[in-house]
């Protein structure tokens, strides 16, 4: 999903996909696609020839990215994006020149 | 790295957690690594999710009452997931990701019926008989993957002789 952070990581094996989260091996009802991500995993796994080895796959999401972006993003920001911007708010105001 | 192409890791990030992302540090740990040498059609595949699935009825969803009480801690325990489990029986607890699309088909993030037509085509030797949920919002929480939840995955995967583990964040 992010395979930038593999790579701080330096992880062993990573197969990077450009796919909205939640959705690692593909979309809803394509067996097709969450099939061929799996079987890249696994030529990866078969494949690698020595740590921090990373393949990134060339398949675009199906459909509108824009509706995808959308769409994995639950309804409610998490507590932690809520406590995040909570924290911003009070380091501006801090900021603020007193009048 | 190899292969022809590269990816944008943050073409589905929210642009304002970008800037956070790119500053995290980059580890300097040794090199990790183990050799996969078995063929790949007599190895047994276990695969791991940290979407938040749990089984209904069997299982207690993540605590996400704890977590909205404190933001920075992620519930760090485990489900094991067995690998015949019904489409209807998937639960799903995660404040991070909408869950309806794995509800309806959990093969979106935990690919266990794939996993399975691999084993009937015999690319892949066997699936392992359970699978591994996790909640993948890891902060305060951490440490009690590293000392409890983590070997106790390693542990079930030497258990039940499983030769590789794909693990899929969410």
């Amino acid at each position: 999903m992010m395979p930038i952070l593999s790579d701080k990581y330096r992880s062993s094996r990573t197969l990077g996909v450009q796919f909205p989260f939640g959705h690692s091996f593909g979309a809803v009802d394509d067996p097709e696609m969450q099939r061929r991500t799996l079987d890249a995993a696994l030529q990866l796994l078969v494949d690698a020839p020595g740590p921090e080895t990373r393949v990134d796959v060339d398949e675009q999401w199906p459909g509108d990215a824009r509706e995808a972006y959308k769409n994995w993003q639950p309804d409610e920001p998490s507590p932690i994006v809520l406590h995040s911007m909570e924290m911003i708010r009070q380091a501006r105001a801090a900021a603020k020149p007193q009048s | 790295m190899f292969g022809a192409v590269t990816l944008d890791s943050y073409a589905f990030l929210p642009r304002a957690f970008r800037t956070m992302f790119e500053a995290a540090p980059q580890f300097e740990h040794e090199p990790i690594w183990a050799d996969f040498t078995k063929p790949l059609n007599q190895a047994r595949i276990g695969l791991l999710s940290s979407a938040g699935i749990f089984i209904q009825g069997e299982q207690d969803g993540f605590d996400v009452e704890r977590e909205r009480q404190e933001p920075t801690w992620g519930d760090p325990t485990l489900r094991p997931i067995r690998s015949n489990v019904c489409q209807a029986d998937i639960g799903a607890t995660h404040l991070h990701i909408r869950t309806d699309d794995l509800l309806r088909d959990i093969d979106v993030a935990l690919p266990i019926n794939r996993l399975g037509e691999l084993v009937a085509d015999g690319r892949v030797g066997s699936a392992a008989p359970e699978h591994f949920s996790v909640m993948g919002f890891q902060q305060d929480g951490a440490e009690v993957w590293r000392t409890t939840t983590g070997p106790e995955i390693a542990a079930r995967c030497h258990a039940a002789e499983i030769d590789a583990l794909i693990l899929a964040p969410a």
